[in-house]
């Protein structure tokens, strides 16, 4: 009869299972102080080197306080921002933009709203900008702004409702059309309009969108963050793609800020303060120009890794746009500019 | 066979444990299914009659469920089309492999739906094995509609021969052999013969698959372009109507979708029910 | 699986190809256009896998799944599987034994409740635990107060694999046991026999290969589960991960050797489970094709 044998697969199966959860068992103990630091996309590889260069640090000097391992979250900006929303015991974020901090303080309550002024450079330990990544050799002659709306020119952005960095795509296109068409605000609108015409994917992150334009050859121009072009470039081959910087672009300005009412709860604010202080040392700006962030204190980092990053004029939200308070409703809340100026043009 | 057993469902049962069962299968669904879907309603209600007008009428919603439904519709009838022919070869025809073609058919049950979907991706994109054949045509399939029709024809092809499959294993070959002698065509016998008692399980099958591709995410959205109003689906709306904190829009869309959703689910199950009335079991 | 229809339509007058079957020619088209069908939509995306798995070769391969935030991801999907699939197993029996053993008010109303976390979007699967038991939701509070994490910890990616899994079992279950009826176990019943002995001498030998095949369905599509679990993970890597985001992860670090290389672990647990069904069916056939008729 087949009836032992059928037990046998249950007795396996009950055998398998106390085993599985043995293992889970022994992995959830720990005891050390851990950190939590709840990121976007492309900050993966910086904050890998970052965290192994804080913790050396600190244990070397903490012994009765050390720190076992720093987590990393990483997604969309504003779905990470989201999750610390929801719960996520993070200690720190570091978002791409000020505006998903500002909605974690104003919906979370475990931070304060002015969360901004309590690190130096408006919490922003580096800077970076937005460049145009195309095809070697620049085959459609992609120069500036002005060329992404050329009929049959196909354009990768992020989704700016979702990703961070497809926001500072979106206002540094702005941003030059008011300067070229000297602010008349239809002819502006009428740009935007035509490039968002001229995106065939939008992708939800910016890892996304870049995968989609390297790796499935999607599109003639890539708006990206500079740090993730030069990673691009770096992973995929300089004979495969080249960096367009345009004539103006935006600073952006990717904060991190503490959440309070984690730490606390955690019992970790010492250790997480300074965890964001260490992103200011010359030891952490050196790594920040090694992973193509723009460094705020130059003079710590490598000259080499500086001559990678191209002069251009860069202007800021604070002076364009008013800052992320004003910007996000204006031109990415519900019934905003993204929402007017995207017609289904296809 | 028991097919044909009336024994079923007679007066009230000498069988112990129906509190129990009863008991147990009402608790857990209430916990696991029931109360956190109360969740979803209570939250969409509070977003008022105004706000959920505006977010179920605006012309990104309806964009976004018309390609979820009509390219879960699409899917489906690709795979009633071929999935039934997949299921006529298994049970009729004796080829080599026959056995592994028939192991894979339950693939998509068992492969994780990202994987699917990045690979998907990787072979369908313009530069992918398949893509490439279709780029010099000027037809690109990932990142458009149609590389949403292919994910979900993926994830519903399995419902499509499994339902179908059993019951063309039990038909009787004498009614065929009847036709046949009386001089009705081959074609004609299939069409009047071999499908009427196939049509209940293949509209089960259809359902099941056409109601898993709606709901579909992971395997879609690498493959999709998801460019709103033209290759986003309504899940993906809901993903990003939550990263902008509107957690009573996400929760109207969901509970648009919900509703749809059960609609189907109660309609197969009459389907089903009726079907074991008119064709004894399928 | 009949392959009778050969000698008998050899055997047909020969006006007509065929009583029961179809022509050659026929016969070969239909047979290629599944092939090519199943080939575009289910063989290649498989192979896919395994060939960009191994494009960075053996040891890149040994290093993907055996580096810690992997043997993580796999011990955590592990874990969750090892609680969800009992836990539904136990309420799939129950459900299968009050539907199909009983007759009562409401009853396909219950069946379409059981089957609607299926045709429920899994990203609905994953919000509507955020909704309850999120920092904002309905009990987000209270459980905050008193240090309990739901959400973005196991037991949020435990409920969630559960809501995804819940009709396998009882799906499977259902059909079989309402053809087979109850007279085998009023029998047994009447024989002196206590209810326990019925169930497990009587109504589980007798349904227990469409229990394997449910728990087997049941157990891949938690394994493999994304959407929903996306929404509750939090995404922390080593600690909330699963495979499946484990895999999106790596696939976004232009890690793509090692993505499909964790990838083609689930794939070879979806292949290995499909030789352990297919063995089974050779093996048993006969007596499953007995037990399963219906």
């Amino acid at each position: 009869m087949t009836r032992p044998l059928f037990r046998r697969f249950l007795r396996a199966g009950l055998v398998l299972g106390a085993f599985t959860l043995g293992l889970g068992v022994t992995a959830g103990a720990q005891a050390q102080t851990e950190l939590l630091n709840v990121s976007y996309d492309p900050t993966r590889e910086l904050y890998r080197e970052i965290n192994a260069a804080f913790i050396a640090e600190w244990n070397a000097r903490n012994p009765a306080k050390t720190i076992s391992t720093i987590r990393q979250s990483h997604g969309g900006s504003g779905a990470q921002a989201r999750t610390v929303i929801d719960g996520l015991a993070a200690d720190v974020v570091t978002l791409a933009l000020a505006g998903d901090i500002d909605a974690v303080a104003e919906r979370s309550k475990k931070l304060p709203l002015d969360w901004q002024n309590r690190l130096p450079h408006n919490s922003s330990p580096y800077t970076s900008t937005i460049v145009f990544l195309v095809r070697k050799g620049n085959p459609k002659a992609i120069q500036d702004w002005g060329d992404l709306v050329k009929p049959g020119i196909r354009v990768i952005t992020p989704n700016p409702k979702t990703s961070g960095g497809a926001r500072w795509n979106y206002l540094a296109a702005w941003a030059y059309a008011e300067k070229a068409f000297g602010k008349d605000e239809a002819k502006v609108r009428d740009y935007i309009a035509k490039l968002l015409a001229n995106v065939p994917v939008l992708d939800t992150g910016a890892r996304g969108a870049t995968t989609t334009f390297t790796q499935r050859g999607i599109g003639d121009v890539f708006l990206s963050w500079e740090n993730e072009a030069f990673l691009a470039l770096k992973e995929f081959g300089a004979d495969k793609f080249e960096i367009v910087v345009p004539s103006l672009s935006i600073l952006a300005e990717p904060p991190v800020a503490l959440v309070d009412g984690n730490v606390d709860a955690k019992k970790s604010r010492e250790q997480a303060q300074a965890y964001l202080d260490f992103l200011y040392t010359p030891k952490a700006q050196a790594i920040i120009a090694r992973n193509f962030y723009r460094p705020r204190n130059p003079e710590a980092a490598d000259p080499k890794d500086l001559a990678n990053f191209p002069k251009v004029e860069l202007i800021t939200i604070d002076d364009v746009f008013g800052g992320w308070k004003k910007a996000q409703p204006t031109h990415f809340g519900d019934g905003g500019t993204f929402d007017q100026l995207y017609k289904p043009a296809r | 066979m028991a097919a044909a057993t009336p024994l079923r469902w007679r007066e009230p049962s000498i069988l112990p444990g129906f509190g129990m069962a009863l008991g147990i299968t009402l608790t857990a669904l209430s916990l696991i299914v029931l109360i956190p879907l109360a969740a979803l309603f209570i939250k969409a209600a509070s977003a008022g009659p105004a706000d959920i007008w505006a977010v179920a009428t605006s012309p990104r919603t309806l964009a976004a469920l018309k390609l979820s439904f009509l390219g879960a519709l699409f899917a489906a009838l690709v795979n009633a089309v071929f999935g039934l022919i997949l299921a006529w070869v298994l049970v009729r025809y004796e080829f080599p492999g026959r056995r592994l073609i028939d192991a894979a058919v339950d693939l998509p049950f068992a492969l994780p739906t990202a994987v699917a979907g990045i690979s998907l991706a990787a072979i369908y994109a313009p530069n992918g094995i398949v893509g490439s054949l279709f780029a010099p045509f000027d037809i690109q399939i990932a990142y458009t509609p149609l590389g949403v029709m292919v994910a979900l024809i993926f994830i519903g092809l399995p419902f499509v021969v499994r339902t179908v499959q059993p019951v063309l294993e039990e038909l009787q070959s004498d009614v065929e052999e009847a036709a046949a002698l009386l001089g009705a065509s081959r074609a004609r016998t299939i069409f009047k013969v071999v499908l009427p008692p196939v049509l209940p399980a293949l509209l089960t099958g259809f359902v099941l698959a056409f109601a898993r591709a709606v709901g579909e995410y992971g395997s879609v959205i690498f493959i999709a372009g998801n460019v709103p109003m033209v290759s986003e689906i309504a899940p993906l709306l809901i993903v990003i109507r939550l990263e902008q904190f509107d957690y009573a829009g996400a929760a109207v869309v969901a509970t648009m979708m919900l509703i749809i959703a059960f609609a189907l689910i109660l309609s197969v199950n009459l389907i089903q029910a009726h079907a074991r009335r008119r064709f004894g079991d399928v | 699986m009949s392959d009778a229809a050969l000698p008998l339509a050899a055997a047909a007058p020969a006006r007509r190809s065929s009583a029961r079957g179809e022509s050659l020619g026929v016969r070969i088209a239909l047979i290629a256009v599944s092939l090519l069908f199943l080939l575009l939509f289910l063989l290649l995306p498989l192979a896919a896998v395994f060939v960009e798995a191994g494009s960075k070769g053996w040891e890149a391969y040994r290093a993907a799944i055996t580096e810690p935030d992997a043997l993580a991801a796999i011990r955590l999907t592990l874990l969750v599987a090892a609680i969800a699939v009992p836990f539904n197993i136990v309420v799939g029996i129950a459900a299968a034994w009050a539907v199909a053993k009983f007759e009562f008010r409401g009853k396909n109303l219950l069946i379409s409740l059981i089957d609607l976390p299926f045709s429920v979007s899994p990203v609905i699967s994953g919000l509507v635990f955020v909704l309850l038991f999120g920092a904002q939701g309905y009990f987000g509070p209270w459980l905050q107060a008193h240090d309990i994490k739901i959400v973005f910890a196991l037991p949020g990616l435990i409920l969630a694999t559960v809501f995804v899994t819940f009709p396998f079992v009882a799906r499977e279950l259902i059909p079989h046991m309402q053809s087979l009826g109850t007279a085998d176990e009023e029998a047994a019943l009447t024989l002196g026999a206590s209810p326990w002995r019925v169930f497990f001498r009587v109504t589980l030998p007798n349904v227990k290969w469409s229990l394997f095949y449910g728990v087997l369905l049941c157990n891949a599509r938690a394994m493999g589960e994304f959407g929903a679990v996306a929404v509750v993970s939090g995404k922390i890597r080593g600690l909330t991960n699963t495979m499946p985001l484990h895999i999106e992860i790596l696939y976004n670090e232009y890690m793509g050797a090692a993505a499909f290389a964790v990838a083609s672990l689930l794939a070879g647990l979806a292949l290995i489970t499909l030789a352990l069904k297919t063995f089974l069916e050779w093996r048993f056939g006969d007596e499953i094709a007995a037990s399963r008729r219906h």
